[in-house]
């Protein structure tokens, strides 16, 4: 009984975590909700036996993922007015689909044909079962190609993130290495031999 | 008990918010990027979900490598936004026409 009751608190949390994040004025709070959505879920997943992705989310996403957007939110100066101009104008179409999603997700799943019981919920899994073994024993047998191919994908978007945003500016002094290195003494350095003074 | 039920609708519901999110902010690439950001983890709810229903941890394996994949894309989208906001100095999205598109 209290998991279905923190499920449902959660549940409500995170539904007004998502309206707060499609509504809200300003980027930021927006942001900050979202970071709200992936926390409450990462609590869902948890309360569902899945230990390892909950944690996952909370790091990955809330670590990472959404601090790089609130950078992003901060860096650029943008014109809240301009974009918020015809809000609502095509809000109601944007309401519609909503409602017509949750219509046809609902006729998918209350259709009896799934062969698939929705009010049964998982099994409940033994105490000495971990998630996060299981997960890795499956991560690196079965699935090790496409885990390297996920690899792959992030070493990829590292390369294309800063290629992308790396510039260079015409007038800014930086070190050139190869010329250091290629320096030698005798451009460097010049022996004067001379008398020494003497006070007169 | 949380049945599938429950996790089925909360995704749902999750869903078509963000998918309402897209609709309210079609000129903040920003507020797009986040949106998407959330239609994936109401796909990656069903995943887990139905995960833990069937008794297979597969599906848990597959929202690893979503979560990889939406990482990825957030990130080369914000970069292209930062390039975009330099060159622009706006991300309004009624104002990205140079391609006509």
């Amino acid at each position: 009984m209290l998991p279905l009751i923190l499920f449902y608190i959660f549940a409500t949390i995170l539904v007004m975590a998502a309206v707060a994040v499609i509504v809200s004025r300003n980027p930021v709070y927006s942001a900050l909700s979202l970071v709200l959505c992936f926390v409450t879920s990462a609590a869902i997943w948890l309360l569902i036996e899945a230990e390892f992705l909950a944690i996952v989310l909370v790091l990955v996403y809330v670590g990472a993922v959404m601090v790089l957007f609130l950078f992003v939110v901060m860096m650029i100066d943008i014109n809240l007015e301009e974009l918020r101009a015809g809000f609502t104008r095509f809000a109601w179409l944007g309401w519609i689909m909503a409602g017509a999603i949750v219509l046809e997700i609902a006729g998918v799943v209350l259709t009896k044909r799934l062969g698939i019981d929705v009010t049964r919920g998982g099994a409940p899994l033994p105490a000495n079962y971990s998630n996060t073994q299981e997960l890795g024993a499956l991560l690196y047998s079965k699935y090790a190609y496409p885990f390297e191919i996920a690899a792959m994908v992030l070493l990829v978007a590292i390369i294309a993130a800063i290629a992308l945003t790396l510039r260079h500016r015409p007038n800014l002094k930086v070190q050139d290495v190869g010329r250091q290195v290629a320096a030698r003494a005798s451009e460097r350095v010049r022996l004067v031999k001379m008398d020494s003074e003497h006070r007169e | 008990m949380i049945t599938l039920a429950h996790l089925l609708t909360l995704s749902a519901v999750l869903f078509a918010l963000s998918v309402a999110g897209i609709f309210l902010n079609r000129k903040n690439v920003l507020l797009l990027l986040m949106c998407i950001e959330l239609l994936l983890l109401a796909a990656n709810f069903n995943f887990v979900a139905f995960s833990r229903h069937l008794g297979q941890l597969d599906g848990q394996i597959f929202v690893f490598f979503v979560l990889t994949v939406a990482a990825a894309e957030s990130a080369i989208g914000l970069a292209i936004m930062v390039v975009l906001f330099r060159e622009r100095r706006s991300i309004n999205v009624e104002e990205l026409n140079q391609l006509q598109g």
